[in-house]
């Protein structure tokens, strides 16, 4: 029986022009949606397979404002079946500090999954901080994790191939998309998020922050792009760019 | 003392870590390197031509095989009282650095594409997959940051004489838990290294229509001896495997030449194809986000379009 805690972060869902809040410290999501990254998508499946398969429980849990619940229901319709928002201002605490913070609601739990890294800040960094705040071990980047016999195997793509781990129970492993197929909620998983009472905590103390002075867009790469062509009859002049780039052979 | 941790292949440091070992010889000096396992033949001449003045090369049990925290204690050690401690922005850069600063107490940044000199250090890093730079301050020593794939050039200094320096670092129970137990190598069609170290890449996405209409475009990358990739909405769809994914949560690229076929240029797929020296993009909708920044472009049918190309080449080829 394996109890679980997985970790996510409410992000804006940009996909064409970003544009930065007027302080410069965020990105502008007023005209977009909100989600979570792809790694975390596939924690969270991992987490509700971990926790079924072991007869658990997974518990979800962001740091951020009211608005996250947001994400935190979507994440209890898919079988997590408690959720803890600690409730903070994300943009103001940096990786240690997310880090010290799910620390001190982690420790009753078996097994921690949270993203590789989050798609806004890529601090690349919270899940290996949280491990060593619990003084647990942490398996980074694992596509594939199970859980039996008060141990973890997770699979990690490597430089020489699959790399396999297996480390005692208590936990920390993140984890990169690709080796779940993340599942889509029900009508009954939906109906059973909404009465879940989201649990809210209050940070341990101040942040120290993230050290971030501003955000910039990286300038505009003016860009003339040259059309060879519309549709088959573009194919010669295809071939003629390829064999002048010396790709054609 | 600045220090690079630089991870090797067969041929010697990989293309990032010299990438990284570039941006850190700019930072100042002395520069070492410290290598973590295996040390191919000639490594220690060619960081020299990078500037680094001392090689730490860790050896023993404790790292033999792969284990973040082990490997963060073989840096660890080389650091001594380093000012800067700079590791490539791959998976493992970013795996050991991040021990690293863990246990260290003091802030890492990750993806770093410049650094300023100055107290406290500043430096300029990729956030919301590289479509966004973060200005951010490293006020603790040492300053622990990773290099971003790509983003600066690869470009050896004023070369000096390396000397190398063997050691075993003295690594704790704890620190070797969680390390790689074993390693099931997979065939080159089941891993990313062709796609990233691929000259050519064809790409494709949604407009490839289903997983029956890849044939083209494998056709083509054949032809051009290249390797195919794909956006995420054809492995959430289950098209084609993950490990061919190209964007922020896939692979970064940087062909020579990328021919996204179908792919609609989302900034997330562009996180990792943005480097790639020529974009021919071949689309349907001359607004797409691909076309417009692109180099070249064919606005047309992808299933007709490039079987045209294939027939094309092969034509010439005779
Ligand atoms: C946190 C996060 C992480 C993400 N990570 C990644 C990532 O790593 N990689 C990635 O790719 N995406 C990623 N995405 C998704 C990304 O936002 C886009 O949804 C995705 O890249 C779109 O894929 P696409 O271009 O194939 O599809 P679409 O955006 O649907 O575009 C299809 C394109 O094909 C063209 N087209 C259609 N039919 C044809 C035809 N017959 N011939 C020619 N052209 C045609 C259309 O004009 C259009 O431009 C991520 C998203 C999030 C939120």
């Amino acid at each position: 029986m394996a109890d679980v805690l997985v970790c996510i972060k409410r992000v804006p869902e940009v996909a064409g022009e970003v544009a930065l809040t007027d302080d410069a410290q965020g990105v502008d999501a007023r005209h977009v949606g909100y989600t979570i990254s792809a790694h975390e998508s596939c924690a969270v499946e991992l987490a509700v397979r971990i926790a079924t398969g072991t007869g658990g429980a997974a518990t979800v849990l962001t740091l951020g404002t009211d608005d996250a619940v947001e994400q935190l229901r979507t994440a209890l319709s898919l079988g997590c079946s408690r959720a803890v928002l600690i409730e903070a201002d994300p943009s103001g605490f940096g990786p240690a500090d997310v880090a010290r913070e799910i620390a001190a609601v982690a420790r009753e739990h078996d097994v921690v999954l949270l993203g590789n890294d989050a798609a806004d800040t890529g601090d690349f960094q919270v899940g290996i901080r949280l491990a060593y705040a619990l003084g647990r071990p942490v398996v980074n980047g694992a596509r594939t994790v199970e859980v039996a016999d008060g141990a973890v195997t997770a699979q990690v793509d490597g430089p020489d191939g699959i790399e396999n781990y297996a480390v005692p129970l208590p936990a920390v492993v993140t984890v990169l998309e690709g080796g779940v197929e993340p599942r889509y909620p029900t009508i009954t998983g939906r109906m059973k998020a909404k009465k879940v009472r989201v649990e809210t905590v209050t940070p341990q103390r101040g942040p120290d922050g993230p050290g971030r002075v501003r955000l910039l867009l990286p300038p505009a790469r003016p860009n003339v792009v040259e059309v060879l062509g519309e549709g088959p009859d573009a194919a010669k002049s295809v071939v003629d760019l390829l064999e002048k780039l010396g790709v054609a052979r | 003392m600045i220090l690079a941790f630089v991870e090797t292949d067969a041929s010697g440091a990989t293309e990032v870590s010299r990438e990284a070992l570039t941006l850190a010889a700019r930072m100042g000096a002395p520069l070492h390197a410290v290598v973590v396992g295996a040390l191919p033949d000639g490594v220690v001449e060619q960081l020299g031509r990078y500037g680094v003045e001392v090689v730490h090369h860790a050896v023993g049990d404790a790292v033999a095989a792969f284990g973040g925290a082990a490997w963060a204690a073989a840096v660890q050690d080389a650091a001594g009282d380093a000012g800067v401690v700079v590791a490539p922005g791959t998976p493992r850069g970013m795996e050991v650095a991040a021990h690293l600063a863990a246990r260290l107490d003091v802030p890492m940044a990750a993806n770093v594409v410049a650094a300023g000199a100055g107290d406290p250090l500043r430096v300029t890093r990729q956030v919301v997959g590289g479509s966004v730079l973060e200005e951010m301050e490293l006020p603790a020593r040492p300053a622990v940051l990773t290099v971003a794939g790509h983003a600066v050039e690869d470009e050896p200094g004023d070369g000096v004489t390396a000397t190398l320096r063997t050691f075993t670092p003295q690594v704790a129970d704890a620190d070797l838990v969680a390390r790689v137990v074993s390693v099931e190598p997979v065939d080159d069609a089941g891993r990313s290294d062709a796609l990233t170290s691929a000259r050519v890449v064809v790409g494709a996405g949604r407009g490839a229509g289903s997983a029956a209409g890849f044939d083209a475009t494998v056709e083509l990358a054949e032809l051009l001896g290249g390797a195919l990739g794909v956006s995420r909405v054809v492995t959430s769809l289950g098209w084609r495997p993950h490990h061919e994914q190209i964007g922020q949560t896939g692979s970064r690229i940087s062909p020579d030449v990328y021919i996204p076929c179908g792919i609609s240029g989302a900034i997330q797929h562009w996180a990792g194809c943005a480097s790639s020296r020529t974009i021919l993009a071949i689309n349907s909708d001359e607004a797409a986000p691909m076309v417009t920044k692109a180099t070249y472009a064919v606005i047309g049918d992808m299933h007709e379009v490039v079987p045209a190309i294939n027939a094309e080449i092969r034509r010439r080829r005779g």
